[in-house]
């Protein structure tokens, strides 16, 4: 029972990780940059909510509706501004511009909101289910990001397999040159995959903040590092891959908390990761490409 | 025909590699002069030594990004291997080398030598890899050094060296000292780092580049970046250059690793983290990638930044986020580099020519 | 001959019988064939190189021409069959490997080292040659500067075959396209191989550049003595410079023979005009 325990946990863990990924794994199949920002973007989002509903007693789902669409229209500006000039540019050019966005958007939220931790108020309460005699115990919270995490997948893949932007979507991260001589309107694609993945990233931190309460301008690093790992493990570009990819980081991240050294558990992670890379290259649901000679 | 015909026929490469240590000689005289006349604030003085372990570090990671072409996200956990290393062999030699230069000099050539191993280990693994996926891996391997050295206690006593991973079980001797303390890191360091020490440790860490470069090595690592296939076609063993290029990039950041330590009395395992990577990667992509002084420029201007901007105080970090940004637009963006040229008088001619 | 290794000699996979193939050959395919994404890309491919053989590869597009290429160089491992060069079988080699035993090559889609100048680009080949160390590049020991210096002059006296000794410190890449092709040429015979793959060198050159290169590999084929396999579309290149053809279509070979009986070949023709109706 206490196995079933963790492995809820970590299935809970690994469904925040696995939306924060899906921001990386649509971006990068699209634009082909690792948006170092995506994780700045979450606690944006999570510092949103936070004032919605701890200051301003606005409903926390409506909050959490709030914090999407700042999040939205940040991660179309931030793709505006820093990203679309830089479309021809090297993709270390790219790279490193992401990675100043991501220090531009920590350093405002200290000036905005200061270095002091905020303890963020779950948005559904601290409440638990009980089961088996209560010998299990799920809180609420905990099971309302699984669920969150299995609609966002199952809406994403019918978004993206089923209407015409979703069709867009994936003709431009196949060929943008094709795509646009088919009349596809590549910028706008863009900007949208970075509006669906920055809104979904607002999802995540009101989730992760609810779990873990503290909130500081730093909080969306870290995560945002383990899911960008997480899509990588996955195969980064797949969308299955970033769900496989980021619940099975997050069992293994709680298992070896559990089960080997709290302090060593990142380690035990990324060892994992490596394992996984070496066997199969391209992620576990990644496509290999053979260069043409 | 003669050496100095072979040396004309680059002479814009070899024009460059002299310009690039002549400034640097250039600036340390600058420096020296300006430090032993108290020209310079003590804080300025107190960032010569991390400046000159920054500008090696940048070098060295040029070598495996500017050079090979690969994409290395985990370089300061070389740079940690080589630190925690070095100052653990300096404070074991305290007794038998009371000159310090010397234990300092033995101290980096030890932290090179760890560094260099665990570049060939990891290496193995790394360089299978390629692109995005060989970057992830050397940021997972950084943050792995990270945690075991957060987690490592290294301690001496009359019964030889003793180490344990996650607590402390070395159950050292009376007398005996805890030199690597787990999450503490090590403290209790003698700062004997100076501006020369790391100044010489600079020169040598270019002309190790250069040389290597403009020899057959040299080639075979540019020829690898760029063309993978070619390369192969022609008979050149991708693993083994890769891995060269690899393993004397760790071993000059673990040696500048030492150099850094040695200039302050504590370092713990987290200072060497993926931001310090990053800020290393700065370096070398707003410098220009394989461009060494490029790199070196980079890093003094982006170490003293932050400090000059000291007066804008809160807001400094955000300014230095904003710097970053437009820096990267001005000198990527095709547009925006137009402009630029056509502000400026001398390229003129050339842009209007093109 | 250096190489006194046994080779097995199967005379019916010769282009031309005549020719010193059968008693020395450089290259012998037997049964080579590829299967790739499920489809059969090269079946039962047999041929045999003589030592100091021109021959020609030709073929409709898509016949897999660079295929075989591509398998003769290991960049795709042969699914079956097997590679003798020099009566060494090459089964378990990689690129690097083969290239060592004596295979070079030139690419359909240049790939040269785009950033490297002229010069370097041959001298990376000829990086096998060399001997010095690591530290004796790193310290400029004497033997660093004497094997540059001799391999510099090596890549001139190479490159002034194709008229580029001037263009030594250009920048590979800025290169015009013609001068990017024979360089390629060049950079591949900087590592001293018995057999050279040449895939459609003169791609994308106009008729006097292509009898330039003509004559070219005609040098080269004098100076070296070496085997030299070409793709080519260029009928009147092909039919001038090879001395023994071999067709190509759907992954099987069609037809062998010296230049005149391939063009009269009625299975040639049709692979590339197509079948008269009314026959």
């Amino acid at each position: 029972m206490v196995f079933l325990n963790f492995f809820i946990s970590g299935i809970s863990l690994g469904s925040i990780y696995a939306i924060i990924a899906l921001g990386y794994t649509m971006v990068y199949g699209i634009a082909k940059m690792l948006n170092f920002a995506h994780g700045d973007v979450i606690m944006v989002g999570a510092y949103v909510c936070f004032y919605a509903t701890a200051r301003y007693n606005i409903n926390p789902f409506l909050g959490v509706l709030l914090a999407m669409i700042t999040c939205t229209l940040l991660g179309m500006i931030v793709e505006r501004l820093a990203y679309k000039p830089l479309r021809q540019a090297p993709s270390l050019a790219v790279l490193i511009t992401a990675i100043g966005m991501s220090y531009f958007l920590q350093n405002t939220a200290l000036l905005l909101w200061s270095s002091n931790p905020k303890v963020f108020p779950s948005i559904i309460g601290r409440g638990a289910f009980k089961l088996f005699d209560g010998k299990l115990s799920v809180s609420h919270i905990t099971a309302l990001t699984i669920a969150a995490c299995i609609v966002i997948m199952i809406v994403l893949s019918l978004f993206i397999s089923k209407t015409k932007m979703g069709k867009a979507m994936r003709a431009c991260s196949e060929d943008k040159g094709a795509a646009q001589l088919m009349g596809i309107n590549v910028n706008a694609t863009i900007s949208l995959t970075f509006a669906i993945g920055s809104g979904l990233a607002a999802v995540a931190g009101a989730l992760l903040c609810s779990a873990y309460p503290t909130l500081m301008p730093t909080t969306g690093s870290l995560p945002g590092i383990k899911a960008f790992t997480a899509a990588v493990f996955g195969g980064i570009g797949s969308i299955p891959g970033a769900f496989l990819g980021g619940l099975m980081l997050g069992v293994i991240e709680i298992f070896a908390k559990a089960y080997i050294s709290s302090q060593l558990s990142d380690a035990v992670v990324f060892a994992v990761l490596i394992i996984v890379l070496l066997v199969k290259p391209a992620g576990l649901l990644g496509k290999m490409t053979q260069e043409k000679v | 025909m003669t050496m100095r015909r072979l040396i004309n026929l680059k002479r814009v490469e070899a024009r460059r590699i002299y310009l690039t240590y002549f400034i640097v000689i250039l600036a340390y005289v600058i420096c020296q002069t300006m430090s032993s006349t108290k020209f310079l604030s003590s804080s300025m003085r107190g960032m010569l030594v991390p400046i000159c372990a920054y500008m090696v570090m940048a070098v060295s990671l040029n070598l495996v990004v500017g050079i090979s072409g690969e994409l290395s996200l985990g370089h300061a956990g070389f740079m940690s291997v080589g630190a925690f290393s070095g100052v653990a062999a300096a404070i074991l030699m305290q007794n038998f080398i009371p000159f310090a230069p010397v234990r300092l000099a033995l101290a980096m050539i030890i932290a090179a030598i760890f560094a260099a191993i665990a570049g060939f280990l990891i290496g193995i693994p790394v360089l299978r890899l390629k692109g995005d996926y060989l970057a992830i891996v050397t940021l997972a391997f950084g943050e792995i050094i990270k945690s075991i050295l957060n987690n490592f206690y290294f301690g001496v006593d009359s019964g030889g060296l003793h180490f344990s991973m996650l607590t402390d079980t070395t159950r050292l001797l009376k007398g005996g000292r805890l030199i690597i303390r787990g999450p503490m890191g090590i403290s209790g360091i003698q700062k004997i780092s100076t501006f020369p020490a790391g100044f010489i440790l600079l020169i040598i860490s270019l002309m190790i580049v250069f040389n290597m470069v403009n020899s057959r090595s040299g080639r075979a690592f540019m020829a690898i970046r760029d063309d993978r296939i070619a390369a192969e076609s022609i008979g050149l063993d991708i693993t083994k250059y890769k891995m060269i290029a690899f393993v004397m990039s760790a071993a000059l950041a673990g040696a500048a690793g030492a150099l850094f330590a040695m200039n302050y009395s504590t370092i713990v395992a987290n200072k060497f983290d993926f931001n310090t990577s990053i800020l290393i990667l700065v370096f070398v992509v707003l410098g220009g990638q394989g461009n060494m002084l490029g790199g070196i420029i980079a890093a003094a201007v982006l170490t003293i930044l932050p400090e000059k901007l000291r007066q804008f105080s809160d807001y400094r970090m955000l300014l230095y986020a904003i710097i970053l940004i437009v820096m990267m637009l001005a000198t990527n963006n095709a547009e925006i580099k137009y402009f630029l040229n056509r502000l400026n008088p001398f390229k003129r001619k050339e842009t209007e020519a093109e | 001959m250096k190489n006194k290794t046994k080779y097995v000699t199967i005379p019916s996979q010769t282009i031309l019988p005549e020719r010193d193939a059968s008693r020395d050959p450089v290259l012998e395919c037997v049964n080579l064939g590829i299967t790739l994404g499920g489809i059969k890309a090269v079946e039962d491919f047999n041929l045999t190189i003589g030592r100091t053989e021109i021959a020609g590869l030709i073929g409709p597009n898509g016949a897999g021409k660079t295929t075989v290429f591509n398998l003769l160089t290991k960049v795709y491992q042969p699914t079956t069959g097997t590679i003798l060069l020099n009566g060494r079988d090459t089964h378990g080699m990689n690129t690097m490997q083969v290239n060592k035993a004596g295979i070079a090559r030139t690419f359909q889609n240049i790939r040269l080292f785009k950033n490297l100048s002229v010069a370097d680009n041959v001298k990376a080949a000829m990086n096998n040659d060399m001997r010095y160390g690591l530290m004796s590049a790193i310290l400029r020991l004497p033997n660093y500067k004497r094997e540059e210096i001799a391999a510099h002059r090596r890549a001139l006296k190479l490159l002034s075959i194709f008229d580029m000794q001037d263009m030594a410190d250009v920048r590979a890449g800025s290169l015009p396209y013609g001068a990017q092709r024979r360089l390629e040429i060049v950079r591949a015979l900087a590592t001293n191989p018995s057999l050279l793959l040449l895939d459609e060198p003169a791609a994308g050159m106009n008729p006097s550049e292509t009898a330039e290169l003509m004559d070219s590999i005609r040098k080269v084929h004098e100076m070296f003595q070496i085997a030299i396999i070409l793709i080519e579309h260029d009928m009147s290149l092909v039919m001038n410079i090879c001395e023994g053809i071999c067709v190509l279509n759907f992954g099987h070979i069609i037809a062998k023979g010296t230049p005149d009986e391939i063009q009269n070949n009625p299975a040639v023709i049709e692979a590339y005009l197509g079948r008269k109706k009314e026959a």
